[in-house]
C-alpha cells in the first residue's frame, strides 16, 4: 500500500498487535464466566464483578495515553488506533473502564488549553479512569440537565441533582457533569469522593460492564475545574464516543459471527451440518455483511476526525446506526442459531449478546443517529 | 502502510498528476449532447444512434490515455499501474457518458489477458479498450442459470478444417450481441464430466456463419436482451483461452470480474440517462419534488429513516472498497470485495423501490408518458435492478459463496 489507509498506519498496527497480546493474556472468560455465574438469579446482582485490575497495566501500555496529546504527556495517534482498541475490547468482552477513560480523553483533548482540561488530560496520563455523567434519567443529553448549578460571588458553582446511566461510575476517580444553570449548560470536572457525591450501582443487563446513578447534594467546584464551551464541547466530543461504542459493537458483532460460523460447521441435524442449509447460512452472511459495513463506516469517521473533516459528524452517526444495526441483527442470530444450547447461561454466547445490547442502547440509538443523517443530508 | 518515503513518493505523486490530467481533460472535452435519449446502463443499448454516439465517446477516452491505462503498452494499453481507478473516478465526477463496451472490458479483457496466447491477446484487447470491437457473454442457457456448469452447447471436430471446431448450442439473456463483434463462450467439450468438461473459447457473432441474434424483449418493454443460436459455427482452436477442459477455472476470472472482485480494475465510469443520478442524492432530489401529507415529502419521518438508511447502506459500501485496498484492516482477502456485487445490486434495488414509493401514484408513469417525475426513469430502474440482482449469480448464490468461500460454511 502507498499510504495508510483511514490513517492506520505502522504505529497503529503495532498498537493493535499489544492489545490483542494484552487481551489475549488478560480477557478470561472462564474468570468472567465464574464471577457471574455464582448467582445467576437475575433479581440479584452477581456476587462478585469483574475487577478493573487490567486498567492499570493497560494504561501503562498506552491504551488511555494514546488518546492525549504529547503536551499533556501522552503519545497521540490516530484515532484508528483507538478504533482497532476498543474493537479488540468488544471481540473479548473486555470489562474495564477503558473506553469511559478514553470518551472523556478526547472531549478533554478539545480544551485541552483550558485549565481544567489541562489538569484532566494530566490525571488521565497518569493512569487515572473517568467518566461522562451527561445522561438524564431518559438516556438524554442534549436537553435539560437532571443536574442544576447556582453559582456564587467568586464563580464556584453547587451543584445538585442526579445524573444517569454513567458508565463504570463505580470505577471512574473523575467525573464529567453536565449541570444547567443560570447561564446555561456547563461541564464540570469532579473527583468521584468529592463531598456530596454518592453513586448507585445500577443492576444491569450486560455482565461485562459497569454502571450507576451518580446523586449530587450540594456538590461545590471551583470555576477552574468548568471545562469551557458547555453544550457546544460535548457536542463537538460526541461523535467520539459513537465512534468508540460503534468500534466495540464491531469487534463484539464480529466474536459472534465467526462463533456461531464454527458452531454452525460442526453442529449436526438430519446428518448434515446446519450451515449447509441456507436458512443458516444466508443471515449469517447477511450479518458478516452488516458488521463490515460498520466497520468501513468506523474508521472512515475516525480519519474523518482526526482530519477535522466537514463530514465527521454525519461518519460517526452513520458509524453509531450501522453498528447498531448490526450488533442487533448479530446477536438475534448467534443465539437464535446456536438453538437451545444459545438460550443457556452455560454458552458464552450471551456476554457478547448483552453487552451489544447495552452498547446499542447508549448515546442514542439506530433511530435517534439515523434521524441525524437525515437532517444532515436532507436540511444540512 | 507507511514505507521509506522514496518508494511510494513516485508513484503517489505520478497518480496525483494522472489525476489531474484526467480531469483537466475530461473539463475540456465533454461530448455534445447526446442525440437520443441515453440508456440507464451500458447493456440496455439497444438502438444504432445510442451506440454510435457512445462508441464514438469511448474512442476517445481511450485515445486521451483515459481506458485501459492499467493494461500493458504491447496489448494497446497505458502501461500503468493503479490508474485506471482514478480514472473511474474522474468520469464519474464529471457525469461524462458510461463506457458502452461493458462487456468487453469488465468480462472479456480481464479473462483474455489472464489465460490467452500472447498472439491474441495483442489482437483482441486494442479493439476491446477502445471500444471499436463490442463483445457480448456466451455463458448463460435456457436450462442453465445458476447452475453454470451444466451448459450444453457443445464443439464437435469439423471434418472440412482439421483440429478446428463446429458449435451447435443455444445462449440466452444475451446483453449486447444484437451489436457484437465478438462473444466469450462457455462450452461443453466432453460429457464425461460436468466441470471438467467445459472449455472456454472466444467466437466471432456479426457475419459469422451459423450465428443467429434474436432479440428478447425484457419485462421493462425495453430490447438489448438477445438469445443466440448457433448451428455448426466454425470455431477455431487458436480461440481457446486455457486448456480445454479448465473451461470452468477460466470461466472464474470471468466472474470475479464481473462481480467486481477480481485483481484488474474495470474501466468503468460515467452516467447513463441524462438528469438521474441512481443515488441517495437523487433520491433526495425527487423526494423534495414531491408531497406527502400535503408537505413535502422530504418532511415525512418515514421517508427521511428510509433515505438515511439507504446513505449509510451507500456510504457504508464505498468506504468498504477503500478498506478493502488497506490490506491491514480486513481479516480474509476475499471477504470484502466478493460482497461488492451483492451489496451493490441489492442497494440499487432498494433506492428505486423507495424512490417509488416517495414518487406515490405518480410512480404508475411510465417512459412514455411526459408528465412522468423524472421522465419514468425510477420505474425502469426498479425494474431494471431485477436484472443486477439475477445476472452474474443470482443474490442467492452469491450468499452461497459468500458462506462458503469466506466463512467456510460447508455446500449447500
Amino acid at each position: 500500500m502507498s499510504q495508510a489507509t483511514y490513517g492506520f498506519d505502522d504505529d497503529c498496527a503495532l498498537f493493535r498487535e499489544s492489545a490483542r497480546k494484552f487481551l489475549g493474556a488478560n480477557a478470561d472468560l472462564a474468570a468472567l464466566r465464574q464471577a457471574t455465574a455464582l448467582d445467576p438469579e437475575p433479581m440479584r446482582m452477581p456476587t462478585a464483578w469483574p475487577s478493573d485490575d487490567a486498567f492499570r497495566a493497560g494504561a501503562e501500555l498506552g491504551f488511555v495515553a494514546a488518546a492525549v496529546p504529547e503536551a499533556q504527556g501522552g503519545l497521540q495517534l490516530p484515532r484508528a488506533a483507538l478504533a482497532a482498541l476498543a474493537e479488540e475490547l468488544g471481540r473479548h468482552a473486555f470489562p474495564s473502564a477503558i473506553e469511559s477513560t478514553l470518551m472523556v480523553a478526547f472531549l478533554a483533548r478539545r480544551v485541552a488549553d483550558s485549565e481544567a482540561g489541562g489538569a484532566l488530560l494530566g490525571h488521565l496520563a497518569e493512569g487515572a479512569r473517568a467518566t461522562l455523567a451527561v445522561c438524564d434519567a431518559y438516556g438524554e443529553w442534549e436537553h435539560t440537565a437532571s443536574v442544576t448549578h447556582t453559582v456564587s460571588g467568586s464563580g464556584a458553582l453547587t451543584l445538585t441533582g442526579s445524573t444517569h446511566f454513567v458508565q463504570d461510575a463505580g470505577k471512574a476517580e473523575w467525573l464529567v457533569v453536565r449541570s444547567t444553570g443560570p447561564d446555561g449548560a456547563a461541564l464540570v470536572v469532579l473527583p468521584r469522593d468529592a463531598a456530596g457525591v454518592t453513586h448507585r450501582r445500577d443492576g444491569i443487563v450486560d455482565l461485562t460492564r459497569e454502571q450507576g446513578t451518580v446523586q449530587l447534594e450540594g456538590v461545590v467546584a471551583e470555576a477552574s475545574a468548568v471545562l469551557p464551551g458547555g453544550d457546544a464541547l460535548l457536542a463537538s466530543a460526541m461523535p467520539d464516543a459513537w465512534l468508540l461504542l460503534a468500534a466495540d459493537m464491531v469487534g463484539t458483532s464480529e466474536w459472534l459471527l465467526q462463533t456461531t460460523v464454527e458452531y454452525a460447521k460442526v453442529r449436526t441435524q438430519f446428518d448434515r451440518a446446519i450451515g449447509s442449509y441456507q436458512g443458516v447460512k444466508h443471515p449469517l452472511v447477511n450479518a458478516m455483511m452488516s458488521v463490515d459495513r460498520a466497520k468501513s463506516l468506523v474508521y472512515a469517521a475516525a480519519e474523518a476526525l482526526d482530519e477535522g473533516r466537514d463530514d465527521a459528524r454525519l461518519l460517526a452517526h452513520m458509524a453509531k446506526a450501522a453498528a447498531t444495526e448490526a450488533a442487533d441483527f448479530t446477536s438475534s442470530r448467534a443465539v437464535q442459531l446456536h438453538g437451545g444450547i444459545g438460550f443457556t447461561w452455560e454458552s458464552d454466547v450471551h456476554f457478547f449478546f448483552k453487552r451489544n445490547k447495552h452498547s446499542e442502547l447508549l448515546f442514542g440509538d439506530a433511530a435517534y443517529h439515523k434521524a441525524r443523517v437525515a437532517d444532515l443530508l436532507i436540511d444540512g | 502502510m507507511t514505507t521509506a518515503p522514496d518508494a511510494q513518493a513516485e508513484p503517489r505523486r505520478e497518480q496525483e498528476e494522472f489525476r489531474t490530467y484526467c480531469r483537466a481533460w475530461l473539463h475540456d472535452n465533454r461530448p455534445p449532447p447526446a442525440p437520443v435519449r441515453l440508456p440507464q446502463h451500458p447493456i440496455e443499448t439497444m438502438t444504432r444512434a445510442q451506440l454510435d454516439y457512445l462508441q464514438a465517446w469511448q474512442k476517445r477516452c481511450y485515445d486521451a490515455g483515459l481506458v485501459g491505462a492499467d493494461y500493458p503498452k504491447e496489448y494497446g494499453g497505458g502501461g500503468n499501474k493503479g490508474f485506471q481507478r482514478i480514472a473511474n473516478e474522474e468520469m464519474n465526477r464529471a457525469r461524462t457518458p458510461f463506457l458502452v463496451n461493458m462487456i468487453g472490458l469488465g468480462m472479456a479483457a480481464p479473462t483474455i489477458y489472464h489465460h490467452a496466447q500472447e498472439e491474441l491477446k495483442r489482437e483482441l484487447l486494442p479493439g476491446i479498450l477502445s471500444g471499436e470491437q463490442i463483445w457480448c457473454q456466451g455463458f448463460s442457457e435456457p436450462g442453465s442459470g445458476s447452475d453454470l456448469a451444466s451448459v450444453q452447447a457443445s464443439l464437435t471436430p469439423d471434418a472440412a478444417s482439421p483440429g478446428d471446431f463446429l458449435l451447435n448450442g443455444h445462449k440466452v439473456w444475451t446483453s449486447l450481441a444484437h451489436f457484437a463483434q465478438w462473444m466469450i463462450l462457455l462450452v461443453r467439450t466432453s460429457r464425461e464430466h460436468k466441470h471438467k468438461g467445459l472449455s472456454y473459447y472466444v467466437v466471432p457473432v456479426e457475419g459469422h456463419r451459423g450465428v443467429t441474434v434474436r432479440p428478447l424483449i425484457k419485462m421493462t418493454g425495453e430490447a438489448g436482451f438477445n438469445e443466440v443460436l448457433f448451428e455448426d459455427t466454425p470455431v477455431k482452436e487458436a480461440w481457446r483461452l486455457g486448456k480445454t477442459g479448465e473451461g470452468w477455472n477460466v470461466a472464474m476470472t470471468t466472474l470475479l470480474h464481473e462481480r467486481g472482485a477480481g485483481p484488474l480494475v474495470t474501466p468503468a465510469g460515467g452516467v447513463g440517462s441524462e438528469g438521474l443520478a441512481h443515488n441517495v442524492r437523487g433520491l433526495i432530489a425527487l423526494a423534495k419534488t414531491q408531497r406527502r401529507n400535503g408537505r413535502p415529502a422530504t418532511e415525512d419521518p418515514q421517508v427521511r429513516a428510509r433515505i438515511a438508511a439507504l446513505a449509510i447502506r451507500e456510504r457504508g459500501l464505498a468506504e468498504n472498497g477503500k478498506r478493502a485496498r488497506s490490506g491491514t484492516l480486513v481479516d480474509h482477502p476475499m471477504r470484502l470485495p466478493l460482497q461488492v456485487k451483492l451489496a451493490g445490486t441489492e442497494l440499487l434495488q432498494d433506492l428505486a423501490a423507495a424512490a417509488l414509493e416517495i414518487e406515490g401514484p405518480a410512480a404508475s408513469l411510465y417512459l412514455s408518458d411526459e408528465r412522468a417525475p423524472a421522465e419514468g426513469q425510477w420505474p425502469l430502474a426498479y425494474m431494471n435492478s431485477f436484472g443486477a440482482t439475477i445476472a452474474a449469480g443470482t443474490s442467492e448464490i452469491q450468499r452461497n459463496i459468500l458462506g462458503e468461500r469466506v466463512l467456510g460454511l460447508p455446500k449447500s
